[in-house]
């Protein structure tokens, strides 16, 4: 089954009088365990399609399957359950709460999650988690005392809590120099592939987006390529993949 | 989220910014403190007030015996005798709110101690239960008991002004003077009274047992406090025999048969008036109402007839007692409105910027899967935490400058829960009241504006 499935998704703001399409009939099919960057430039709708995909935000018309359920009526309550337990965001401006130990930042999405752990459970999860991104000496730090990509680990920790499949990604590396996005970009993959996470990229790099398997072009609200590619062969993929390419295969 | 993880979130929340959720606190911290101050002092004050009050006998109730009419002539207040000894009792045994009853016989005659002689203004007849309505103390010595009442033994207690004037400050306990040829051994000195609020001096009072009055000074015996029932009896030799507890008459008890064939007149001692303390100022209303009940039923009054009795209260000084009160109580409230408005309104403005500058955080929150009514509840939650801190830390100010008053100025002062109580209350209703606008603003951000905010 698709982890993800648009089918020809609009999206249109009003601001006042006037209308403004954003999302002209895009459709997409990502599959469970894919590492997919979406690339666009700005104003081509790539940030009202992630916030579509993310469920933040409902589409106009057209229908959103997320693991088999129609989700583009939910209502807001029902969309933010779904946020907590499958999807987790990982944002350019790493957006940590100031004056908040690393660990507590971690545990925050938990105290939203049905059946919540005591607190001694929710610590030690989000401990294992902070071990897992390479932050076992910084628990207690707080985040204005850590660098940029001691933040943003601390971020993907947090998107990771809940165990979501699904992982988005808006620019993570935008604020970050070239040595630790690598590492970041290096820990996205390492997660894809240990984890199975699916991963949605959103980065406005060509060089961040041909690390990826799978690369969704996006332009004046319709995607132009990477569409249809529901699979990736990762072996294949990895080494010199044309960004617009689109290519068949089989789940991992 | 449960209710406690809330408030620790909310707690921690607060502890990101402790210099500005002090001063928006403050607001309610001073209106607490300034409430609980003035409450605490001002029951102190107002308990000082009441009890003097109370003292000059504010409580006290006097039941006099109706009037006698004649052709349209009325004789005036207690020109016939209707109350008895045994009405004092019933009234104490079947009124819950009297504290205290005390018969009352009125006697004005001169006192005579070795070479001076001595008229006090009130010479009175009463029980030892006198002393408990009249809050009076024994400054000497011992009041007298009920068996002295029920022998009419020659006792006596005397006031301040008769010490002075008879004994010129030398201990009366245990003298003996004369009081109309009737020797009276002083037990004991009534505590200073000063003058009442007519300008009467209430030290200058001799007080005995009723029936030493009424049989011994005053000299009605009972054929002459009642002619029929002297008349029918015949003899004298009875005159005090129903006083003593247990002792059976000259004549053998009369079977029932022997008493509906030949009734006895009925024996009557009749007293001057009952004086009757209630147990609060608020209970005089009731006390009034209960001892009619009791008075009406004793005399076997018809509906529909008029009382023959009259009861009186102080209603003058029971009016400047509760006017007190209000006057103070509502200054307070009107205190305590506004600062904790203001307060709230502080409070108000500063939740409004404090959500404006975490409108990221709140995004965030939502991106993770916060509800808009968790973000609400969280925003809530910070407000009354925050009122309720300030809350605690006003009381406990506030509480303290009362006892620094105490300490300082010797005021007397009251600890009073149920101020304590209001203050929390109210606290946590203003922080509800001024902390949802903004929790609300909070709870409609949209998530994708909120994260973008800058």
């Amino acid at each position: 089954m698709d982890l993800i499935e648009l089918r020809n998704i609009y999206k249109t703001y009003h601001m006042g009088d006037i209308t403004v399409p954003v999302l002209k009939g895009v459709s997409l099919i990502v599959a469970r365990g894919e590492l997919v960057a979406l690339m666009g430039t700005s104003g081509s709708g790539k940030s009202t399609l992630m916030n579509v995909l993310g469920c933040l935000d409902r589409p106009t018309s057209g229908e959103y399957w997320f693991e088999g359920r129609e989700v583009a009526r939910l209502s807001s309550d029902e969309r933010a359950l779904l946020r907590n337990t499958k999807i987790g965001f990982v944002f350019q401006s790493f957006n940590l709460l100031p004056r908040t130990s690393a660990l507590e930042n971690v545990m925050m999405p938990l105290s939203y999650a049905p059946g919540r752990l005591s607190d001694r459970e929710a610590g030690k999860r989000a401990e294992e988690m902070l071990h897992r991104v390479g932050l076992r000496d910084r628990m207690n730090h707080e985040p204005s005392r850590l660098s940029g990509g001691e933040q943003q680990r601390v971020a993907i920790a947090r998107a990771l809590i809940n165990h979501p499949p699904l992982l988005f990604a808006d620019e993570p590396t935008g604020n970050l120099d070239s040595r630790t996005s690598g590492e970041i970009l290096r820990m996205f993959h390492q997660l894809n592939e240990e984890d199975g996470i699916t991963i949605f990229l959103v980065t406005h790099d060509p060089e961040v987006a041909q690390q990826e398997g799978r690369v969704i072009h996006i332009r004046d609200g319709v995607i132009v390529g990477g569409a249809l590619a529901a699979v990736k062969d990762r072996t294949d993929a990895r080494p010199g993949a044309s960004p617009d390419s689109t290519r068949g295969g089989d789940a991992r | 989220m449960n209710g406690a993880h809330t408030t620790l979130t909310a707690l921690k929340a607060l502890r990101r910014n402790p210099m500005r959720a002090m001063l928006t606190t403050l607001g309610i911290v001073i209106g607490v403190a300034a409430v609980i101050a003035m409450m605490e002092i001002g029951s102190g004050s107002s308990a000082a007030i009441q009890s003097a009050i109370s003292s000059m006998g504010a409580n006290v109730l006097m039941v006099m015996p109706g009037t006698a009419a004649s052709g349209g002539v009325s004789f005036g207040m207690g020109s016939v005798t209707t109350l008895r000894p045994e009405d004092c009792d019933a009234i104490l045994r079947e009124c819950p709110s009297v504290r205290a009853a005390a018969p009352m016989v009125r006697a004005r005659t001169q006192v005579v101690y070795g070479n001076r002689n001595w008229v006090p203004s009130s010479m009175d007849g009463t029980t030892a239960a006198f002393l408990k309505v009249r809050d009076w103390t024994i400054a000497e010595g011992e009041p007298f008991t009920d068996r002295d009442v029920l022998n009419a033994n020659r006792v006596c207690l005397v006031g301040q002004t008769l010490v002075r004037e008879l004994f010129q400050g030398e201990s009366p306990v245990g003298k003996e003077m004369r009081v109309k040829n009737v020797t009276f051994r002083v037990v004991g000195v009534l505590g200073k009274k000063g003058a009442n609020m007519m300008g009467m001096d209430q030290d200058d009072i001799l007080l005995a047992p009723w029936t030493t009055i009424k049989y011994r000074v005053t000299g009605s015996t009972l054929e002459t406090a009642n002619q029929s029932a002297g008349a029918g009896s015949g003899s004298s030799v009875n005159t005090l025999s129903n006083l003593y507890p247990g002792s059976s008459g000259l004549y053998p008890e009369r079977s029932e048969i022997q008493a509906a064939d030949n009734p006895m007149p009925v024996r009557f001692a009749s007293i001057d008036r009952i004086m009757a303390a209630a147990n609060s100022s608020d209970e005089i209303p009731t006390a009034i109402q209960e001892i009619t009940e009791v008075l009406r039923e004793r005399h076997r009054i018809r509906p529909g007839e008029p009382d023959d009795f009259t009861i009186r209260d102080m209603t003058e000084m029971t009016k400047t007692l509760s006017s007190t009160t209000a006057l103070m109580t509502n200054l307070l409230l009107c205190v305590a409105m506004i600062s904790l408005v203001v307060g709230g309104v502080g409070i108000m403005n500063i939740m409004l910027v404090s959500v404006s500058e975490r409108t990221r955080e709140i995004g965030l929150r939502m991106a993770v899967g916060a509800r808009s009514r968790d973000i609400l509840r969280q925003f809530l939650v910070e407000a009354v935490v925050l009122c309720l801190v300030g809350a605690a830390t006003g009381i406990l100010l506030g509480h303290g400058g009362s006892q620094l008053v105490r300490l300082l100025l010797h005021w007397p002062v009251a600890t009073s829960p149920g101020a304590i109580a209001a203050a929390v209350l109210a606290a946590s209703a203003v922080g509800m009241l001024f902390g949802f606008y903004p929790a609300w603003k909070a709870s409609r951000l949209d998530p994708i504006e909120a994260l973008r905010y800058e």
